[in-house]
């Protein structure tokens, strides 16, 4: 078990360094590099450029930058705004909050209710039910998330008045409950592709296991209908939803960035778009990084979960 | 046609009774019947076997029983009385109280039949809760006899052991222990040995047999292997195409086939011992199917030639490095063939035979350098290839040309099988492409095939159709050797009697060298002009087929042949094995170092390994 | 969506048993239908409106659907709804396919040599298409087009890029379990070399996998062009496509619904029908399908 977290902590860090290599091509992809800001305004010579180059070291070998660069990131020294002169992982993980709060709750509500659906649909297969999920599933799938968060506030907030169209909390007003309210649409609208998603994997995991030779033995010793699904099937077919919750974090990091959008949102998807409207690249950077990292650590986490739940991989070695 | 079944024994009532029971499954629109009008009784006690090919409706008939074909894709009709019960007129409830309490049954694969993520313990468990109202700590003291019933050691711990640590023989035998919970009258065990090794085979065989004494159990016993019906059944009951063929006493099946479709089974099993006194590689009889009339098959040639060796293997060489833990530190590796060394001669054929893991097919393949060797000479025709480059290996190969067990992917789908047949003769451009379409005609006609059948593709074909096209494949590029990769095991067993029938002619013919891996102890008696016996990556013991077959030395080579089950009921060997021995495994600590072997000679052309204390 | 497994197709393809099966999933047909209509739709049917998608009717802003000539009524400029629709359908769909190929000859070239060479180049470029993965797509598709001038080509390119992955995952698994399989043995055996190995025995029978992962990846290819254009980052106004008129579309949404409503269906419509294309093309090129 230790050996196999410090392997997979190793992937880890080597898909880290990749990824960050990945970031700093596409910083200095940008007009100008990381000097773009810079380049876009007018009272800046080329003269004026090239000694901030100088000063920055952006005249230095390309290694060598990355790797300042790099070592700077991992101390937490993600640089400043250009828009405020904050540093930039304050400022992200001012932001983060919000975010974390809808896509749990999005989570919450997709597991919950694709679980359902997803065995429902294999346990009933082929019925009436079992189709219109497919159906439904397909279409939620192929459904803009932005647009769907149109939808909602025409009909909740604008047609019915049900829901407030936008924002955390009334100003003013903080409470618990006003909270929870204008949590409702952008956690619905961002739960939908991932309750889609989880319909769709739960039925095909779900399939697979009814068809098991051991789901076979346990009706031939005659456990009840009821006692095969719970008991032998539920846990074999939920196994890989551990990686699948893991391989979703992207998934909804891109959704919660539409659907903070959308419902005027104060969270990290809000803060990316604004940023990039003020070419504030720093912050830019820093939140494609965040979010790759937040994405590496969610499939760490989800393999780790998963060698816990499947006795075929934790007792060994 | 529907006979009769005779029940000589049947003084009291069966135990169980399947009368005119017939399976359809959903198809399509319609309904396809695979079980037409099947009956037969099982008595009290009695073992009852219940023998076919593939696609015969055994195991359909078999699971029709307790009534575990989904309802939606299977409709059965006919009757199935238990103890004087209709069990076709039981509601869900009442069948599931008879499941694994009064009828228990047991599958073809412990690999998958066992859940994997429940501990063993508790799976037995489970019965004696469902049945027989036992609470946690009742079951838990039951369950742990149950593992000594079943001769698995240290129960205690194995209880909380998870089935994937186990190996397939201890898991089938999980398998028997949940099975015997509940002491059932009838036992339905589909194929429960088919997916093991034969040593494990005789193990599980003897371990049923046994228990069936112990507790006047009645054994319905489904298999498609004659051996290990003439070892175990009282009475056997033979299945084709979903209908009973024949059906009596087993010593009178064996000995006096009514049917011609019995009289061709039995014609084209193999049975140990039979070659005793042949020393060439014999062809397997023909018998009409519908008719039974023999077609006594003519003597082999002398097909080997003695002055030179053809193939030279000298001290071959190959690991897998099992690395783990960061960094990749190499924590293992697997010696899966350690300093093999063999001959073998133009026209000869020599047989690799040995349980899984014995490193038979990776020598194979190491051979052709499919796997490449760690070391070891492979001097072919005075070629060393393992000393080959890339280049020089490819137009090298094809002097030797390998056939494998699974005739369904050894084909490329989406090519037709002329094209398959084509392509070895323009990539060594043997033929240019009009006189090549003569030669993959002629070379269909060679194995048996319609020449006009090469612009067809591979799943139109059965499998032994297939594995025929196989062989034409590896004949285009006129290989001197032929590596046959348990090349007849997927087959039932009246096709493998007709591809072996057919190596054998090619051989004559033409003379190639085979190789002939194979776990079929049986098959390569007849097939063979010399053996290797292979255990743990090594060869323990090698000469002439009828030296190691009629003279074993090594305890192992011993320890195989009397685990095989011979299709001769007069001649039952399956004694009471009832050790639990496990097959060992070849994976090693990285810094084992092979112990220096030294072979001894047992006579001209039979060699064995000099063994040691494990093997007392 | 479940993995895709080694699908040996055959001739029967000619046969007519996919066919069949393709035919006999009612959702692929409809997806297929819709797709051909909604193509036919966006090439000819500019031609046979009264508007053009330029012209601007300042006397009928707003005008509601079904009122008079505007069908699907007309945006704050008094411009055609439906014209706009289908001149955005052209540069969405165009898009959509466009990407679709790129992503492909990535991914099939750096899945194919990945799967087939393995070893260290095999393990660096999956590694790498990993640490892709691992950007938020719609992360990665901002940052990018907020470097880069949004033109037709650089959308495609950029789409392509960030979609390229999957495709390369699908077919990397695929060749490295074909490459194992008895008959590229046999092939190997016989002499057959790399390439041919790659592009004879290996790529045929991978096909089934690639073309329902090239469905799909159409899809999602006209998802996210609709999403960067909404944002403001993709195709620039005055150049419709069905992502920025949901952009200006949001500021009336309360007094002309009808102009965020239009386009998002046509979204949905198209997106839905090639995922049930994807998923009708998975069911009947899957030989299991034949088994009862």
């Amino acid at each position: 078990m230790a050996t196999f977290l410090l392997r997979r902590f190793a992937q880890a860090a080597l898909l880290l360094v990749i990824v960050s290599m990945i970031g700093f091509a596409i910083l200095h992809l940008a007009p100008g590099g990381p000097l773009s800001q810079y380049a876009v305004d007018g009272n800046m010579t080329q003269a004026d450029l090239d000694r901030l180059a100088e000063q920055l070291g952006l005249n230095r070998p390309l290694p060598i930058q990355y790797a300042e660069w790099f070592f700077r990131m991992l101390q937490g020294d993600w640089g400043l705004s250009y828009r405020d002169q904050q540093p930039v992982l304050h400022i992200i993980l001012s932001h983060l909050g919000a975010t974390l709060e809808l896509m749990l709750t999005a989570t919450v509500l997709a597991m919950i209710l694709g679980v359902w659906v997803g065995t429902l649909g294999a346990v009933r297969r082929y019925s009436l039910f079992d189709s219109l999920a497919t159906i439904g599933a397909m279409v939620a799938l192929s459904i803009p998330t932005f647009w769907f968060g149109l939808v909602i506030i025409y009909v909740f907030s604008v047609g019915l008045d049900w829901l407030p169209s936008g924002n955390r909390y009334t100003i003013g007003d903080g409470s618990f409950l006003n909270r929870i309210h204008h949590l409702i649409g952008p956690s619905l609208v961002l739960a939908l592709v991932s309750t889609a998603v989880w319909s769709r994997y739960m039925r095909s995991s779900m399939l697979d296991v009814i068809n098991q030779d051991y789901i076979r033995t346990a009706r031939a010793k005659g456990v009840s209908e009821r006692n095969i699904l719970f008991r032998h099937a539920m846990r074999n077919a939920l196994l890989p939803m551990i990686t699948i919750a893991g391989v979703q974090i992207p998934t909804l990091l891109s959704g919660a960035l539409v659907t903070e959008t959308v419902f005027t949102w104060p969270g990290m998807g809000r803060l990316f778009l604004d940023s990039i409207s003020y070419r504030d690249y720093p912050v830019v950077m820093g939140i494609l990084m965040f979010s790759a990292v937040l994405v590496l650590l969610g499939s760490l986490l989800a393999d780790i979960l998963y060698s816990v739940a499947d006795p075929r991989i934790s007792r060994q070695g | 046609m529907k006979p009769s079944v005779p029940n000589p024994s049947a003084s009291s009532d069966p135990l169980l009774l399947i009368d005119d029971r017939t399976v359809s499954f959903a198809a399509g629109k319609g309904w396809n019947t695979v079980v037409h009008g099947v009956s037969l009784d099982v008595g009290p006690g009695e073992t009852v076997a219940l023998v076919g090919e593939s696609g015969s409706g055994k195991s359909v008939t078999a699971m029709s029983i307790l009534g575990l074909l989904s309802a939606r894709q299977a409709r059965t009709t006919g009757r199935v009385v238990f103890k004087d019960r209709d069990l076709s007129l039981l509601n869900a409830d009442e069948m599931r109280a008879l499941r694994g309490s009064d009828i228990a049954m047991i599958f073809q694969e412990p690999m998958t039949s066992l859940n994997p993520v429940m501990t063993c313990g508790a799976q037995i468990a489970e019965s004696l809760t469902i049945h027989r109202g036992l609470n946690r700590s009742e079951a838990h003291t039951e369950t742990l006899q149950l593992f000594d019933r079943v001769r698995i050691s240290d129960a205690a711990r194995r209880f909380d052991e998870y089935p994937h640590s186990l190996s397939g023989g201890m898991r089938q035998r999980i398998m028997i222990a949940m099975a015997l919970a509940c002491k059932p009258s009838l036992l339905i065990a589909d194929e429960p040995t088919t997916a093991l090794d034969v040593t494990i085979q005789a193990q599980i065989l003897a371990l049923i047999k046994e228990l069936q004494d112990e507790e006047g159990m009645a054994v319905l016993f489904i298999t498609h292997d004659m051996g290990v019906v003439a070892e175990i059944s009282d009475r056997t009951v033979v299945m084709n195409k979903g209908r009973v063929v024949e059906a009596g006493p087993t010593a009178a099946i064996f000995s006096d086939p009514a049917q011609g479709y019995t009289r061709s089974l039995l014609s084209a099993v193999p049975r140990l011992g039979s070659m005793k006194d042949r020393a060439l590689p014999e062809r397997f009889p023909v018998f009409d199917r519908e008719t039974g009339v023999v077609q006594a098959s003519a003597d082999m040639p002398d097909t080997v030639v003695r002055e030179k060796p053809l193939l030279e293997v000298e001290g071959l060489t190959t690991r897998f490095t099992l690395r783990q833990g960061f960094l990749g530190r190499v924590s293992g590796r697997v010696h899966a063939v350690e300093n093999v060394a063999f001959t073998v001669r133009a026209g000869e054929t020599l047989s690799l035979v040995g349980e899984s893991g014995c490193g038979k097919s990776t020598t194979g393949r190491s051979i052709l350098r499919l796997t490449e060797p760690d070391a070891g000479s492979v001097v072919l025709d005075g070629t060393d290839i393992t000393a080959l480059d890339s280049k020089g290996l490819r137009s090298h190969r094809r002097h030797m040309q390998m056939i494998f067990q699974d005739p369904y992917s050894s084909l490329n789908p989406r090519r037709s099988v002329g094209d398959s047949i084509l392509e070895p003769l323009l990539v060594n451009r043997l033929a240019d492409r009009s006189d090549a379409q003569g030669m993959v005609r002629e070379l269909l006609q060679q194995v048996g095939l319609d020449p006009e059948s090469r612009d067809r593709y591979p799943h139109e074909f059965s499998g032994g159709q297939r594995q025929r096209i196989c062989i034409a494949r590896a004949l285009a590029v006129e290989p001197k050797l032929i590596v046959a990769d348990e090349s007849v095991s997927a087959l039932d067993v009246s096709v493998k009697a007709q591809v072996i029938n057919l190596m054998l002619d090619l051989q004559a013919r033409m003379g190639v060298a085979y190789l002939f891996i194979s776990h079929d102890m049986a098959v390569v008696e007849r097939v063979s002009h010399r053996v290797a016996v292979m255990y743990l990556g090594e060869i323990v013991e090698i000469g002439s087929r009828q030296a190691v077959f009629g003279n074993p030395q090594h305890p192992y080579t011993k320890r195989l042949l009397s685990a095989v089950p011979v299709a001769d009921p007069s001649r039952r060997r399956i004694k009471r094995i009832l050790d639990s021995r496990e097959i060992q495994s070849p994976i090693r600590d990285p810094g084992y170092r092979p112990p220096q072997r030294r072979f001894i000679d047992a006579g001209p052309d039979h060699r064995y390994m000099e063994w040691n204390d494990s093997w007392a | 969506m479940a993995t895709i497994q080694a699908i040996p197709i055959s001739r029967s393809f000619l046969e007519g048993a996919v066919v069949k099966r393709f035919l006999s999933h009612r959702l692929a047909t409809f997806g297929l239908a819709t797709i051909l209509l909604l193509t036919l739709a966006c090439i000819v049917g500019p031609w046979l409106l009264p508007f053009t998608d330029v012209y601007i009717d300042m006397m009928q802003r707003f005008a509601a659907p079904f009122s008079g000539w505007h069908v699907l009524g007309t945006d704050a400029m008094g411009r055609d709804t439906l014209a706009r629709l289908l001149m955005a359908g052209r540069i969405s769909l165009s898009i959509g396919f466009s990407a679709m190929v790129v992503s492909m000859i990535i991914g099939l070239c750096v899945g194919l040599i990945a799967g087939f060479y393995g070893g260290i180049l095999g393990t660096v470029l999956m590694r790498f298409v990993d640490a892709m993965l691992c950007f938020p797509s719609i992360f990665l598709l901002l940052a990018i087009s907020a470097l880069i001038s949004p033109s037709v080509p650089a959308i495609v390119l950029l789409i392509a890029m960030t979609s390229w992955m999957e495709v390369a995952r699908v077919v990397e698994a695929q060749t490295r379990s074909l490459k194992t399989r008895e008959f590229t043995l046999a092939a190997q055996s016989y002499g057959a070399g790399g390439f041919r190995l790659m592009l004879r025995e290996i790529l045929p029978n991978a096909v089934a996998p690639i073309v329902v992962a090239a469905t799909l990846n159409v899809a999602n290819a006209i998802l996210a062009e609709s999403y960067i254009s909404f944002l403001g980052f993709g195709i620039q106004p005055p150049t419709p496509s069905w992502g920025n008129m949901l952009n200006s579309a949001q500021t009336y949404l309360t007094s002309a619904p009808w102009l965020a409503i239009v386009p998002g269906l046509a979204i949905t419509l198209a997106v839905t029908s090639f995922n049930f294309l994807g998923d009708g093309l998975r069911d009947a090129l899957d030989p299991r399908a034949d088994q009862p």
